[in-house]
């Protein structure tokens, strides 16, 4: 270290070769160091020691073969262990020229001798010399203003002072562009020419000082004769030498073995053995970097992970991803604009197709990274489940069912229309021999007419809303409930035999000794009289509320009213046309009554209120059954002939099919209307039921009934009608069989009753 | 009331179900850590059905994973690669901030590596399963080699990508495994048969990316390197597979006799010869690319139907020989016009090639012409069900497809030659009479088409219209079917709720089709009478 330091410090004031010989050292140095980094301190030592030591060396050891070792040194110059020559040549002369090299040599070769002749002698000798050779005189001291800008001098006549401090006045013509030319044309020396500001003189180049410049523009050492590549001189070599460098004797450390190595060296251990420091791990190539990793079929790894899904696969592009794809598929300007405005989640497509008349005009797709770092994404953090997909024909879902061709008779088209009717029509009903239609309508009038004809025979004003009307279910008599306001008339129309009618009369006019007797209670019976009794009319009930329907026994003499109400007990009253009593047989309210029916054979009652139809026994005077709905609003209810089921109609568009003997709950729902349901009806003899509804639609449907307990009823739609025009949003308000023939009647709020055979 | 008081979460879905962050506390691995494995041994979150219980009451939004799947990565030994990892930065850390540098080369030295092939044989057991999920990687592959080196990825990674694509490239070749090519505007789709795997791959188009900033290039890279394994094998097999090829045929065909179908034999040896026919479809034709179409998209298609190709010595290496050759039977050229042609070859437009292969025929030429408006190209991966839209295109192509077989159907052929006689009668002239006779078809076809829409609608209990002239010429047919479908509809309102709610769902999803089918029918027709109109005009 100490030894480049030194080198170091010489260079400053030395010229190029002196740098080179300096990297050389350097070098040199450095691998001593690391080679022997615990020398260094002896190396010091031996290099302070050095200077004085030297020259009595050199007297003694002139034979050895040191002695050209260092001439030959001083002449390349390349060592830096004759620093110490150098640094005493640096005390007589800092050297910048080459000439002066070769004065330097030429001085120490003389030196040399003077030295062999004695050494005190040699010391004086230099002092002398000294200024002889100061290179600092070197310098051109003609002009004497130093190292200035000399454009200082630019104004005035001279260019600055000589030795005697006298001026010296500027060459007297100076040149100008022109002559500069011309000089340029004609002087063949002109390249060689170099204006020299400092005296303001041009001073042409000798041919060795332009050899010179070329050699130091080329990057070369300026000395011809200066050869950059000779052997260098190991000087620390493998070689023993018999004799120690230095004279010190070796340090006690030197012989005993080192602490600090010690502790290093079982640190290592002690880390090697604590597993801490692991040894160079090898390669593993045993298999090769590739090899063929499915050569051996192995099953068991199969069941280790059998819950894995594979990611399911991008979808295949379409037509419309192509470059160039079938104009059909391109986008309009209002599905490109519709594209635009949808959010990017909901879109269909996430490109727009675009066409391209060829293949050089195909863009990059913009998009691209995205979209594969989003399959990625994809693949790794979406949440994967194994979706059943039903993958059914959807014509194996439609139940199967008897045709409706095997289920006829029913009926299947409209062939009559009843016109007379100036309001909607809100009840209708047959004759028990299938003649006569008796109709009741909101303009106030009930109409009779002839099935077959569609004529009106008869037109009985009866001065109010006609809400239902009832034909006796009798056949030996000919009688008309009819209810309006809260009225009751019991009608005669007189429109079958003789025989019939004045049995008929004789019902009516039966018992009237047992009237006084009932006297006052909430019902009173009048008879009708002058006017009303021309029409037909016989008997008035009169009711505390209005009433909404009248139904009768199958007997022909009871006749049951509704009085919708949700405060009171009176709901439900039940006449008795022969001995003009009525009663009353429910003691509590039990919910808003909204129709009643009779059982066809057994003392049964039948009322629905709005969610449940409650089943009584007259003779027993209890409640025997509660049908549960499970719809919102009742609103008509229909007993089969045989009494065993029923269905209900409702306003939430539902008809419920009970079946008494199996549960209370419905046994099936029918959800055929579109609307709220308004009629419902059996077929006395055929197995038909039929429901009007708002949706201006009347629905047969087949309902086998079986004697075999055991069998469910068979329900099959079989027709849907249509014909009713739908007015004020009301549609079929009734519906009612033909007794005897498989036709069907329905009154519509386009007043006009309709038959379908 | 006795026993002890049930405690809520702590059994049921509860104890099924993991945190994500939970599972990597549980894993003691980090984020990133985490999702590496997870993504190496296909671990995927699970949506629990009832998200609140899992969560033990709350809703703030997890990521769920099965305990059950937690468990299993707990056993794997990367968890352990990748916490010595962790522990080997630290120490790199800590010796370069101490600037030891001995102790950064030694620990340099016993960097800690693992080795991905036992999660990759545990994933995909047999080659066919990996063989199936390779699309991805592949997809990846082919991106990543497209990639300029700008330090986005590392360049080993992109020089391996490019390495692997090659040769899975020339696999393809070698095994002649090309079935579909599919020009698209994200890039050029690509479907290969691989031991009977059908393979799809998408290859950008040959342009700088701008690469975008939210893009977690480490995810992709990890995603590649899972199909790393297949590529290799694959790569191995090509050279050994291709010689084996021819024999390996013979044998199979041989093999067919056993199986005792002989309807299905003889189907699907007519299928293994058109895909022989397929095979050898560009055989003896030799390709000239010139430098503006995509060299190496199309030398790949090429080389794969065993045509011979080459291209100008100036635009890459590996061409066989010059434009001036006379043997050449195909120039392929994607500018309007070009100078010097030689005349006995063809001066094609690339879409020819491209078409060719998914068409399995040498399609006719003349359309592909330089300068000329090219047929649309189509996608090959659709096909088309009943009831689907199919464009012309895709009829003509067909009808071509069995043109070249005796048992021909007479419908195509039919409506082809009515084109062509259309045609025809356009150049003639256009007279009047042309025109009503064009008007005539055009009506008889509006019947036809709303013939079919009835007959379509018949499926889906839409009320029959029927219009007064025709119910007396088809008064039974019409009347039965009257009667089916009514008979239909009202077996549909004895439907059961469950029941009619699916048959509604199908019958949606069933209209819907049709309905985007007529729009398309009806774009069209509307572009064909538009493109009409524009011949007339300029005519005249």
């Amino acid at each position: 270290m100490e030894e480049s330091s030194g080198s170091m410090r010489s260079s400053k004031q030395r010229e190029e070769m002196k740098k080179v010989r300096e990297k050389t050292a350097r070098k040199r140095s450095k691998e001593e160091e690391e080679e022997q980094d615990q020398d260094q301190d002896q190396d010091q030592i031996f290099n302070f020691n050095n200077k004085p030591a030297e020259e009595e060396e050199e007297d003694e050891d002139l034979s050895d073969s040191e002695d050209s070792v260092y001439s030959g040194l001083e002449d390349s110059g390349s060592d830096s262990e004759d620093d110490e020559d150098e640094e005493e040549a640096l005390d007589a002369a800092a050297d910048d020229d080459e000439e002066e090299e070769k004065e330097e040599q030429a001085q120490r070769t003389e030196e040399r001798r003077r030295k062999e002749g004695g050494v005190t002698d040699g010391k004086e000798e230099q002092k002398k010399d000294e200024y002889e050779h100061d290179s600092s005189d070197e310098e051109d001291i003609r002009n004497t203003v130093g190292n200035i800008p000399m454009e200082w001098y630019r104004d005035f006549p001279h260019i600055g002072y000589d030795l005697d401090g006298k001026k010296i006045y500027k060459p007297i013509r100076n040149k100008d562009e022109l002559d500069d030319f011309l000089d340029k044309m004609e002087n063949p020396d002109y390249w060689r020419t170099v204006h020299d500001k400092q005296t303001g003189s041009d001073i042409i180049l000798s041919d060795d000082q332009v050899e010179l410049v070329n050699r130091l523009q080329r990057g070369q050492f300026g000395d011809v004769n200066f050869n950059e590549y000779q052997p260098s001189v190991e000087f620390f070599s493998k070689d023993v030498m018999i004799h120690p460098v230095t004279n010190r004797p070796a340090d006690k450390r030197s012989f005993i073995p080192s602490l600090i190595e010690k502790e290093k060296v079982s640190k290592l251990v002690h880390a090697i053995k604590m597993g801490w420091i692991k040894p160079r791990r090898v390669e593993d190539d045993s298999r090769g970097r590739y090899y063929d990793l499915w050569s051996t079929e192995d099953s068991s790894i199969l069941a280790k992970h059998k819950m894995h899904l594979p990611a399911p696969k991008i979808p295949l592009p379409g037509h419309q991803e192509s470059y160039n794809p079938p104009p059909e598929y391109l986008f309009t300007d209002e599905e490109r604009a519709l594209w635009e405005q949808q959010d990017p989640s909901d879109r269909k497509l996430p490109f727009v197709p675009v066409r391209f008349s060829s293949l050089r005009q195909v863009p990059a797709f913009p998009r691209f990274i995205h979209e594969r770092f989003e399959r990625c994404l994809d693949l790794y953090l979406c949440p994967r489940q194994r979706k059943m997909r039903v993958n059914v024909n959807p014509e194996d879902l439609i139940p199967k069912l008897p045709k409706p061709k095997d289920l006829q008779p029913f009926p299947t088209t409209q062939s009559l229309v009843y016109q007379g009717h100036s309001g909607l029509v809100r009840s209708i009903s047959v004759s028990p021999s299938g003649q006569w239609l008796a109709s009741g309508s909101d303009d106030g009038s009930v109409r009779f007419w002839e099935v077959r004809s569609s004529r009106c025979m008869k037109t009985v004003q009866v001065g109010g809303a006609v809400k239902s009307v009832a034909w006796n279910p009798n056949p030996s008599v000919c009688l008309l409930a009819v209810a309006l306001d809260s009225v009751v008339l019991l009608l005669s129309p007189s429109l079958a035999d003789r025989q019939v009618v004045s049995a008929s009369e004789r019902l009516l006019s039966g018992q009237d000794e047992v009237e006084p007797a009932e006297g006052a209670g909430p019902v009173t019976w009048g008879e009708a009289e002058g006017e009303e009794l021309n029409q037909g009319i016989r008997l008035r009930i009169q009711h505390p509320k209005a009433v909404h329907q009248v139904v009768w026994h199958t007997k022909g003499d009871y006749l049951a009213s509704v009085m919708p109400d949700h405060s009171s007990h009176l709901q439900v009253f039940i006449h008795q046309v022969s001995r003009r009593r009525s009663q009353n047989p429910f003691r509590r309210n039990k919910g808003l009554v909204q129709c009643v029916s009779f059982h066809p054979v057994r003392p049964y009652f039948f009322v629905a209120t709005q969610r449940s139809v409650r089943i009584y026994n007259l003779v027993k005077q209890e409640m025997t059954k509660k049908l549960q709905a499970n719809s919102k609003w009742i609103s008509s209810m229909a007993v089969h002939p045989g009494g065993d089921h029923v269905i209900c109609g409702s306003y939430d568009c539902r008809l419920s099919w009970f079946d008494l003997d199996l549960s209370t709950k419905p046994y099936k729902m029918l959800r055929h209307h579109k609307k709220a349901v308004r009629g419902v009806a059996y077929h006395r003899v055929y197995p038909l039921f039929a429901s009007a509804s708002d949706d201006g639609s009347v629905i047969i449907c087949h309902g086998t009934v079986y004697n075999d307990l055991l069998q469910n009823p068979l329900i099959v739609p079989v027709k849907v009608l249509r014909g009713h025009v739908i007015t004020h949003d009301l549609g079929v308000l009734d519906v009612t069989f033909h007794p005897t023939q498989p036709w069907i009647f329905s009154s519509g709020a386009d007043a006009t009753i309709r038959l379908f055979t | 009331m006795g026993g002890l008081q049930k405690k809520k979460f702590e059994r049921g879905s509860a104890t099924n179900y993991i945190t994500r962050n939970k599972a990597r506390k549980k894993l003691q691995l980090s984020l990133p850590d985490f999702r590496r494995l997870c993504i190496l041994k296909g671990i995927y979150p699970h949506e629990p059905k009832h998200k609140k219980k899992v969560n033990k009451g709350s809703t703030a939004p997890r990521t769920f994973y099965l305990v059950k799947d937690i468990r299993f990565l707990l056993h794997e030994p990367i968890v352990g690669k990748f916490r010595d990892y962790k522990v080997f930065v630290r120490k790199l850390k800590k010796a370069y901030g101490k600037t030891e540098w001995s102790a950064v080369e030694r620990l340099r030295e016993n960097k800690p590596t693992y080795k991905l092939d036992h999660i990759i044989k545990e994933r995909y057991p047999s080659f066919i399963d990996a063989l199936r999920d390779i699309d991805d990687a592949l997809c990846m592959c082919f991106l990543f080699s497209t990639f300029a080196r700008t330090g986005k990825c590392h360049v080993q990674t992109i020089q391996l990508c490019r390495r692997l694509t090659v040769e899975w490239m020339n696999y393809v070749i070698a095994a002649r495994a090309l079935r579909k090519v599919f020009i698209s505007i994200k890039g050029i789709y690509y479907q290969a048969e691989v031991m009977g795997q059908p393979i799809t791959w998408l290859v950008p188009y040959q342009f700088s990316h701008d690469h975008p900033t939210d893009v977690d290039y480490r995810v992709m890279t990890l995603k590649i390197s899972q199909g790393l394994f297949s590529i290799y094998k694959l790569s191995a097999l090509s050279a050994s597979l291709a010689r084996v090829v021819s024999t390996a045929e013979e044998e199979e065909a041989e093999l067919d006799q056993f199986p005792e179908d002989m309807e299905k034999m003889e189907a699907r040896e007519k299928e293994q010869k058109q895909q022989e026919a397929q095979k050898k479809l560009f055989e003896g034709l030799k390709f000239f690319l010139n430098r503006e179409v995509p060299r190496e998209s199309l030398a790949f298609v090429i080389r794969c139907f065993g045509g011979e190709v080459s291209w100008d010595k100036s635009v890459c290496i590996g061409s066989t020989y010059e434009v001036t050759d006379e043997t050449i039977t195909h120039q392929i050229v994607d500018r309007p016009n070009i100078d010097q042609q030689y005349i006995n070859r063809y001066y094609i437009q690339p879409q020819w090639v491209y078409d060719c292969v998914n068409a399995k025929i040498i399609l006719p030429v003349e359309d592909y012409f330089l300068g000329v408006t090219l047929p649309p190209h189509l996608s090959p991966f659709v096909e088309e069900k009943e009831g689907d839209y199919v464009p012309p295109e895709k009829m003509k192509i067909m009808a071509l497809q069995r043109g070249e077989k005796p048992a021909n159907e007479e419908e195509e052929e039919g409506e082809e030659e009515e084109e062509e006689g259309e045609d025809e009668e356009e150049e003639e002239d256009d007279d009047n009479d042309d025109d009503e006779e064009d008007d005539e078809e055009e009506e008889a076809e509006e019947k036809n088409l709303k013939k079919m829409e009835e007959q379509r609608s018949q499926g889906k209990s839409l009320q029959v219209k029927v219009t007064p002239g025709k119910v007396k010429v088809e008064n039974p047919a019409r009347l039965e079917q009257e009667e089916k479908a009514e008979e239909k509809r009202l077996a549909i309102m004895m439907m059961k709720k469950k029941e009619k709610y699916l048959y509604d769902k199908i019958m949606f999803g069933k209209k819907r089709k049709t309905r985007e089918a007529n729009k398309l029918a009806a774009k069209r027709k509307a572009y064909d009478d538009a493109e009409k109109a524009k011949k007339k005009k300029a005519r005249k």
